[in-house]
């Protein structure tokens, strides 16, 4: 859902520099107000740096940020009573309870002890953790956390919510929960700034994204023109044992149409404008000592449009939401 | 934006989280009766030593006490992240930082007052100034207060701050005129002395208590006072520099 088409965000040749990394190197976007942005990267792209200049945790070395046209560049505390801020790791007091926490959150925007109360049992009730209320944040499941955090940032109905991987390290029931939320924020009018490393999620909540790779933006475009890459393309993913480079350069000179690439070990990943005849490439490969394991076509998705606009691989992808899983999260 | 509500809230926030717990309060107690006990046996003068320990030990009481809890209510949170939410929220910083301290300044002063209340069974109190003791307590807490304020926001670590606090409270107990006159210092570390803000603060108490303060009250007020003002300023310098990268 989008507004009056007035700017909620506008940011111009954001930089910033950590000793000799360059983690965010002339940064420029703009989101209109109660849009739904994300901003994808893999780890170290400068996603949580760029939030953080925006929500004002960092100086920007150069560049302007303006929030609901307020300039934060000089000021960063100017627009904070504007934003809400859910950051990538859950940061609430662990020896409060849930309801103190969100009471806490509201004191700190001002919110009177009757509002922030009431707004406390609202947001309790509406994330199904009214029963945890009086339970210690420190006790909470990772999903709890993670919604409890996300009420925190907008316990004080702001305007503009960032959202720094909301759903990371998380089990999956809880993740769909969570993503119907900030679909529902958004619906009510709050401009969302998603930032996420899961590439569906992204595809499944956005109306616009930037890609950030290397601290630039090398993309930035509506879900709907981004997808348009991938129509009428045809993709079959082949699960192979042997030396899967000789096997893919072997595929691309007997079949000069498709395009071939090595996606991850034991792993290929045949392109093509027409569609893909499976069965001759299987036998092909098994000539080749070859044994195919797996032949699947692959739905054309804003993965495979991360992978030609950034020339990452998906399996970097893949193996950073693993490690994501695994380490990082609530 | 109503700041005070998020003063008061932080402020309450941090009394039940730490200063109100009980290993707070026990070493709250316990801290300064063990220094009124080991300097009334030490000086073996009986209780008319009493009066005379007293501006030092409740310094002491006061310095160790709101030294202690900073690096807790700050360098931990900061650790932990939650002191994010803080820096987030719309008040200026020095609201915030006031807010963060004046849970220890508060209980400094009430640790100051343990000491008083044990001295006041046992000896006649009655030739203390109040009027000048009081403020002396309080500013003494804000200055010690803001030392480990700085101190707290000088580091990244719980340990550090403990480390780096103690490099500053030990020597003062020696330094500051506490328990032995500035006179009896080597000449070499006298210097030392004065560009210590607890120096000025005892000072005042044994003017207070004893009528035996070396220097001109309104010195020591004003010293102390520009005391608490620079280390204030030098905490939020590093807030903003370290902290808002």
């Amino acid at each position: 859902m989008t507004g009056n088409g007035k700017k909620a965000i506008e940011v111009c040749g954001l930089a910033k520099r950590f000793g000799e990394v360059q983690a965010v190197a002339g940064v420029d976007f703009g989101v209109v107000q109660g849009e739904l942005f994300g901003f994808l990267g893999p780890n170290g792209a400068g996603k949580t740096t760029t939030i953080n200049m925006l929500i004002g945790l960092a100086r920007p070395d150069a560049g302007t940020i303006r929030i609901a046209d307020i300039d934060c560049s000089k000021n960063p505390k100017a627009a904070q009573h504007l934003m809400g801020v859910v950051p990538d790791e859950s940061n609430l007091y662990p020896e409060l309870t849930g309801f103190d926490n969100l009471c806490f959150c509201g004191a700190l925007y001002g919110m009177g002890r009757h509002e922030r109360e009431t707004k406390t049992r609202e947001l309790l009730n509406r994330f199904g953790l009214a029963e945890a209320a009086g339970r210690k944040f420190a006790g909470y499941s990772r999903g709890m956390k993670r919604k409890l955090t996300i009420a925190a940032g907008i316990i004080h109905a702001p305007a503009i919510l960032f959202l720094d991987e909301p759903t990371t390290g998380i089990d999956v029931a809880s993740a769909r929960q969570i993503r119907q939320l900030i679909a529902d924020l958004n619906a009510g009018g709050t401009t969302v700034f998603l930032t996420t490393h899961y590439i569906e999620e992204a595809e499944r909540l956005c109306r616009r994204i930037a890609f950030i790779v290397k601290g630039r933006i090398v993309r930035t475009d509506t879900v709907e023109n981004l997808m348009r890459q991938t129509d009428g393309r045809h993709v079959v993913q082949f699960a192979v044992s042997g030396n899967a480079a000789g096997l893919c350069a072997d595929i691309v000179a007997e079949f000069p149409k498709l395009q071939c690439s090595v996606v991850a070990e034991g792993s290929l990943r045949v392109e093509s404008p027409e569609p893909v005849r499976v069965g001759p490439l299987v036998r092909f490969l098994e000539d080749r000592g070859a044994e195919v394991s797996e032949a699947r076509k692959v739905r054309p998705s804003l993965e495979e449009v991360f992978v030609k606009v950034t020339g990452i691989e998906a399996v970097a992808m893949k193996q950073e939401r693993e490690k994501a899983k695994a380490g990082g999260g609530a | 934006m109503k700041a005070w509500i998020a003063f008061w809230n932080i402020l309450a926030k941090d009394m039940r989280s730490y200063y109100l717990k009980p290993p707070n309060i026990s070493w709250g107690l316990i801290f300064p009766l063990a220094w009124t006990g080991m300097f009334f046996i030490r000086s073996g003068s009986g209780l008319d030593s009493i009066p005379t320990l007293l501006p030092g030990v409740m310094a002491v009481s006061v310095l160790f006490g709101t030294t202690s809890l900073l690096a807790v209510t700050v360098t931990f949170e900061k650790k932990g992240r939650s002191f994010e939410r803080l820096l987030l929220a719309p008040i200026p910083l020095e609201i915030l930082m006031l807010a963060k301290t004046a849970g220890a300044i508060l209980f400094g002063v009430a640790n100051a007052f343990v000491p008083v209340i044990l001295a006041a069974f046992l000896v006649d109190l009655s030739g203390i100034n109040w009027a000048i003791l009081i403020p002396a307590v309080a500013l003494i807490a804000v200055s010690s207060t803001f030392l480990g304020l700085f101190i707290a926001v000088s580091v990244s670590e719980v340990f550090e701050a403990q480390t780096f606090s103690n490099f500053f409270r030990f020597p003062m107990l020696f330094l500051c005129g506490l328990f032995f006159p500035l006179e009896r210092l080597p000449l070499l570390l006298r210097p030392l002395s004065y560009v210590l803000p607890l120096t000025y603060g005892a000072d005042i108490l044994h003017a207070s208590v004893n009528r035996a303060g070396r220097m001109p009250l309104a010195l020591d007020f004003a010293l102390l006072a520009a005391f608490c003002a620079l280390l204030f300023a030098f905490s939020l310098r590093n807030v903003r520099r370290k902290w808002i990268l």
